[in-house]
């Protein structure tokens, strides 16, 4: 099957700057797609390179099929909903989400049925006579997106689309898009810093950094597996261990990635799962709500732990020992 | 005990600090508790300005336009009488307005498609000294005389200037002298014909119609270009659908300038055009030389009166909707 994008070596450097270097990336059709990363590392001028507000400085890329570069963005079947949200304040909200259908010609009233319809779809029916605005960020985040999907796109490209959200708004939305898309069957790409997002929403993720994919997967594979450092310590706040205190532990003599979730405070004479824990003093203490993050001195290694609430507490620089499953010690291909 | 300590040391003195006494410690007291009292004492003075200097200058205008010159004596007539404008209406005078009004229109126009590429590349392309040029480049003219460069704009348009060297060199000679052979706006050479009058109103005016469009440019921001890209408008429907709606309050705001300062200026129209008067030459020679105060009083009411419809026409077209 045909991917509904695909990069071959793709670069796009500003100058000196690599921004994008050498990307290889097929995203599926009908693919739930994130592109994680921090600030800086080049997903979101993937995403403009998709939308063609970029043109790549080599490389070739294609959208289902056909080659886009030197296309313009008004010529792709492509459109993007905006971090900040970018509707027009001179134009209501029904002409705002209107307007792809009015600059192709469609008809006043066939326009405002469909941009109605689409209004509909986003939970704001009947906001179409208000300004931008007038509403609240929530909702200029639904008219961009109905702005958007009622032009049927091919792709549709979010760019960091909750990011201006606060957290309960936030949730709903994520579930709302993920059923919106399982609904209209659309691929969407969506850019994100925030790993949890990626991991609750996409199908796939890649993982960016200083222009490069460091690892394109699955969540499960993304968070269970990092293939880097980067990753690792990126997706999910996990202990990177050097590798001389995983051959000490039973790995071999490679970097590993240890989950904080993983960590367990043992009793000396328990010995569960066969280990007798290793010693390790408390150095701080992060109450999350749900769970408290311990911060361990091991052999004078910083590792967290992640404590589900209700668990009895070690005290801030109290002896502990703690255990790990070896199973739960992830080598990573990178050498040391 | 090291400077650190004494830093970050917690302060002997109280919570609430004493009065700092003084005619300015109390008076910042008293403007931190009752800050309209500050805002009023600062708009004074320019109300006073404003409201009596200008407004009342302006109604006292308003009122002399309701007199009538004798005709025998020459004496002012203080009697309240509409004689005044239905002079306004006379074959002569209407030509005045009309020309100046077609003049100011035409110059709006002209100026606002000059501007705008101009302004559009400030807002959105120049940065840092390339921007500190556009400005230099821009007010550089409004520091020299406004008297000299309409007599450079002279010497440029007379029959021996540069710009009658240059079109022959160029071989394109015929090009001026076809326009100088239409009616109206021809006449013997450029600097004494209504063609003349117009460039050098663009021209002296431009600042004032750039600097308002660059400021609502300015405004937009660049996503909203890219939004309209993405959702198919080519360059041609995004000027028209968003940036041009966006900055049309700039354009109107520039045109204001534009507009009221050609429907009142008298110094261009007299060096560099035809004989014919404009509305300002009119109330100069009116008030001067002739004494007829209560028809020069007329005749400037006709800007005042123009430049109110085309701010009613304006708002009501949504000009000021994206303010």
């Amino acid at each position: 099957m045909t991917p509904a994008v695909s990069f071959k070596q793709v670069s796009r450097h500003f100058g000196s700057v690599r921004a994008v270097d050498a990307v290889d990336l097929d995203i599926g059709a009908g693919e739930f797609f994130a592109m994680l990363g921090p600030s800086g590392s080049g997903k979101t001028t993937c995403l403009r390179l998709i939308a063609g507000f970029e043109q790549p400085t080599s490389g070739r890329i294609e959208i289902f099929g056909e080659r886009a570069e030197g296309v313009p963005p008004y010529r792709r079947n492509v459109n993007t909903v905006f971090q900040d949200y970018a509707l027009f304040p001179h134009l209501n909200v029904l002409d705002n989400v209107a307007y792809g259908l009015m600059v192709k010609g469609i008809g006043k009233a066939e326009r405002h049925r469909e941009a109605e319809t689409a209004l509909e779809l986003v939970k704001l029916p009947g906001y179409g006579a208000r300004r931008p605005s007038q509403l609240s960020g929530g909702q200029r985040q639904r008219v961009a997106l109905a702005r958007a999907l009622v032009n049927r796109p091919k792709v549709l490209l979010l760019d960091e689309p909750l990011g201006a959200l606060d957290l309960k708004l936030r949730e709903n939305m994520q579930e709302e898009l993920k059923s919106l898309q399982k609904s209209l069957g659309i691929t969407f790409v969506f850019v994100t810093h925030d790993q949890g997002e990626a991991l609750s929403m996409a199908n796939r993720i890649a993982v960016f950094d200083h222009g490069r994919i460091m690892q394109v997967g699955s969540p499960e594979d993304i968070y269970q597996r990092p293939n880097s450092r980067f990753v690792a310590d990126f997706v999910g706040s996990s202990n990177v261990l050097p590798p001389d205190f995983v051959a000490r532990h039973g790995g071999a003599r490679r970097w590993a990635s240890l989950r904080p979730e993983a960590v367990r405070i043992v009793d000396g004479e328990a010995g569960a799962s066969g280990a007798r824990g290793l010693e390790a003093t408390v150095v701080s203490h992060s109450y999350l709500g749900g769970t408290t993050r311990l911060g361990l001195d091991v052999e004078g290694q910083r590792i967290n732990a992640l404590l589900p609430a209700g668990q009895p507490l070690p005290a801030e620089g109290q002896p502990v020992r703690v255990g790990f499953a070896p199973s739960d010690l992830h080598l990573m291909e990178e050498g040391g | 005990m090291s400077a650190a300590d004494a830093v970050l040391r917690p302060d002997t003195a109280g919570a609430i600090l004493p009065d700092r006494g003084g005619l300015w410690g109390h008076l910042s007291d008293a403007f931190w508790r009752k800050p309209k009292l500050l805002l009023f004492l600062m708009l004074l003075p320019p109300v006073l300005w404003l409201g009596i200097v200008y407004l009342g200058s302006l109604f006292a205008l308003l009122l002399q336009s309701f007199f009538s010159i004798d005709e025998f004596s020459g004496m002012i007539n203080r009697e309240f009488t509409l004689k005044t404008y239905a002079e306004l209406l006379k074959p002569s005078n209407l030509d005045i307005i009309l020309r100046t009004v077609t003049m100011a229109a035409l110059v709006t126009l002209a100026s606002a498609v000059v501007a705008f590429p101009i302004a559009y590349y400030a807002a959105r392309y120049a940065r840092g000294k390339w921007k500190a040029l556009f400005y230099l480049g821009v007010m550089l003219p409004l520091w020299s005389s406004y008297l000299v460069k309409i007599y450079a704009w002279k010497l440029i348009l007379a029959k021996e200037g540069i710009l009658t060297w240059f079109f022959e060199k160029v071989h394109l000679q015929w090009l001026i002298d076809a326009w100088l052979s239409l009616p109206i706006v021809g006449g013997n050479s450029l600097s004494v014909s209504f063609t003349g009058t117009f460039i050098v109103f663009v021209y002296v005016w431009l600042p004032f119609m750039i600097l308002p469009i660059q400021a609502s440019l300015e405004r937009v921001p660049g996503n909203l270009i890219e939004a309209s890209s993405d959702l198919g408008a080519n360059p041609a429907q995004t000027f028209r659908n968003v940036l041009f709606p966006l900055a049309l309050p700039g354009i109107v705001a520039g045109s204001i300038f534009t507009f009221s300062l050609t429907l009142g200026d008298y110094i261009i129209p007299q060096i560099i055009g035809t004989s014919r008067l404009f509305i300002g030459q009119a109330v100069y020679a009116h008030q001067g030389t002739a004494g007829n105060i209560p028809l020069a009083a007329a005749f400037t009411v006709v800007p005042i009166v123009v430049m109110g419809f085309y701010l009613w026409g304006a708002k009501r077209m949504g000009a000021f909707d994206a303010l």
